[in-house]
């Protein structure tokens, strides 16, 4: 699970607090489920247990105390590993690329390296399961197939428009 | 030279650094690939990204502006446009993704075409022909004209007319492209069977990820040249 990650990708941008991340983390992933305020602070300190993040300062004033968060030098090795590796494909992987891409964008990293890595993954699924497909001795065999096949494919479709955009704003960028 | 794949040494055909233009269109732009014998190879890539123009520069009918295209360790780009015809007609064969039949011809005439070119007898023509479209499930088209047939069949027609001559290279250009799913299945299943079974090497472009999944291996194009994120551009 990586709402971790992504926090800890917020938080590569500059020490921030509870609240700041789970609105920085919803207006980053709009698809997504917006984060419980619950989920926020069990994952910080989780994180702060594991050494990925330290306490900046406590922030007093009129309302209730405050945390600030900011990440450490485990938490950007950490960071910096998931954004490198590709997902394993499979039915729940999706999610994830969405994160790690849309994370990897945001602290100015070039993505391309992560979606090709992801694509030939993808791909090399797709062609086991296409074999297996091809192998399969009735048609309930082939349906069941089908399915992981055409979600596997609407993965691939997404990976392929997000390295189109990706290059079209390198391009803009030129 | 720096190698697209692991095949090396023992690639049957090798694109090395191709550029193309249509006018103002530059569709290849360095372009390099290697195809090992009986290896089935998927060019993808966005559109406009160069595939069809690779495919068809490797299959001998367009003349790359610069670079080299080596087929069986000689050149092909820089042979005379007749010598290449020629090797073109025995070694290649090609599928679009219309079938391109001629209307007139019924289906098996359609696939004796290729070797009535190569002087053939039109007994022994029509027999082979008639040989070639029985193993492509396609025995009962033989008299069928292509207005009467289908997508799939007609593309079953097209691949016999490709593999009639004993190929060492099928190149395919969206050979699903205007088929349904299924059919497009039966279709790629009928290609790469049967070109393991005669040990044809098989090029196929494709924008489909399940087409592109029948291949052994991916060559993914952009802007003209093959797709490599190492490289900051």
């Amino acid at each position: 699970m990586s709402t971790a990650h992504v926090l800890l990708g917020v938080l590569a941008g500059g020490p921030a607090h509870g609240y700041d991340l789970k609105r920085e983390h919803d207006a980053r992933l709009p698809g997504a489920k917006p984060l419980a305020y619950g989920q926020v602070y069990a994952t910080l300190a989780r994180l702060e247990r594991d050494g990925q993040v330290e306490v900046a300062a406590t922030e007093g004033g009129s309302g209730p105390e405050r945390t600030v968060y900011a990440i450490s030098e485990v938490g950007e090795e950490v960071l910096l590993d998931w954004l490198a590796t590709p997902e394993q494909p499979g039915p729940y992987a999706a999610e994830e690329l969405v994160r790690k891409t849309v994370t990897a964008l945001r602290l100015h990293r070039d993505a391309r390296p992560f979606l090709a890595a992801q694509r030939a993954l993808h791909l090399e699924r797709m062609r086991a399961l296409v074999a297996e497909q091809r192998a399969a001795p009735d048609v309930e065999a082939r349906i069941a197939l089908d399915h992981t096949i055409v979600h596997l494919d609407a993965d691939l479709r997404w990976l392929d428009d997000a390295a189109a955009r990706v290059a079209d704003e390198g391009n803009a960028l030129r | 030279m720096t190698s697209t794949d692991g095949s090396g040494a023992t690639a049957l055909l090798r694109a090395h650094a191709l550029h193309k233009s249509f006018g103002r269109t530059e569709a290849l732009r360095g372009a390099s690939v290697e195809v090992a014998a009986g290896e089935v190879v998927a060019l993808t890539g966005p559109s406009g990204s160069g595939k069809s123009t690779l495919l068809l520069c490797l299959a001998g009918v367009l003349r790359p502006e610069a670079g080299s295209v080596a087929y069986d360790g000689s050149r092909l780009d820089d042979l005379p446009e007749a010598t290449r015809t020629r090797l073109r007609r025995r070694e290649f064969g090609l599928v679009l993704q219309f079938g391109q039949l001629v209307p007139e011809l019924s289906a098996v005439q359609n696939v004796m075409v290729p070797l009535l070119l190569e002087r053939h007898g039109r007994a022994a023509a029509r027999t082979a022909a008639l040989a070639w479209l029985d193993r492509l499930g396609a025995a009962g088209l033989a008299d069928a004209l292509p207005g009467d047939l289908s997508g799939g069949e007609s593309q079953r027609v097209a691949m016999a007319r490709a593999l009639v001559t004993g190929p060492s290279v099928v190149f395919a250009d969206e050979p699903t492209g205007s088929l349904d799913r299924v059919s497009g299945e039966d279709v790629m299943e009928v290609l790469v069977s049967t070109a393991q079974s005669t040990g044809a090497a098989v090029v196929l472009v494709t924008h489909d990820n399940r087409v592109a999944a029948y291949a052994d291996r991916e060559v993914v194009l952009r802007d003209g040249a093959v797709d490599d994120p190492a490289v900051v551009r």
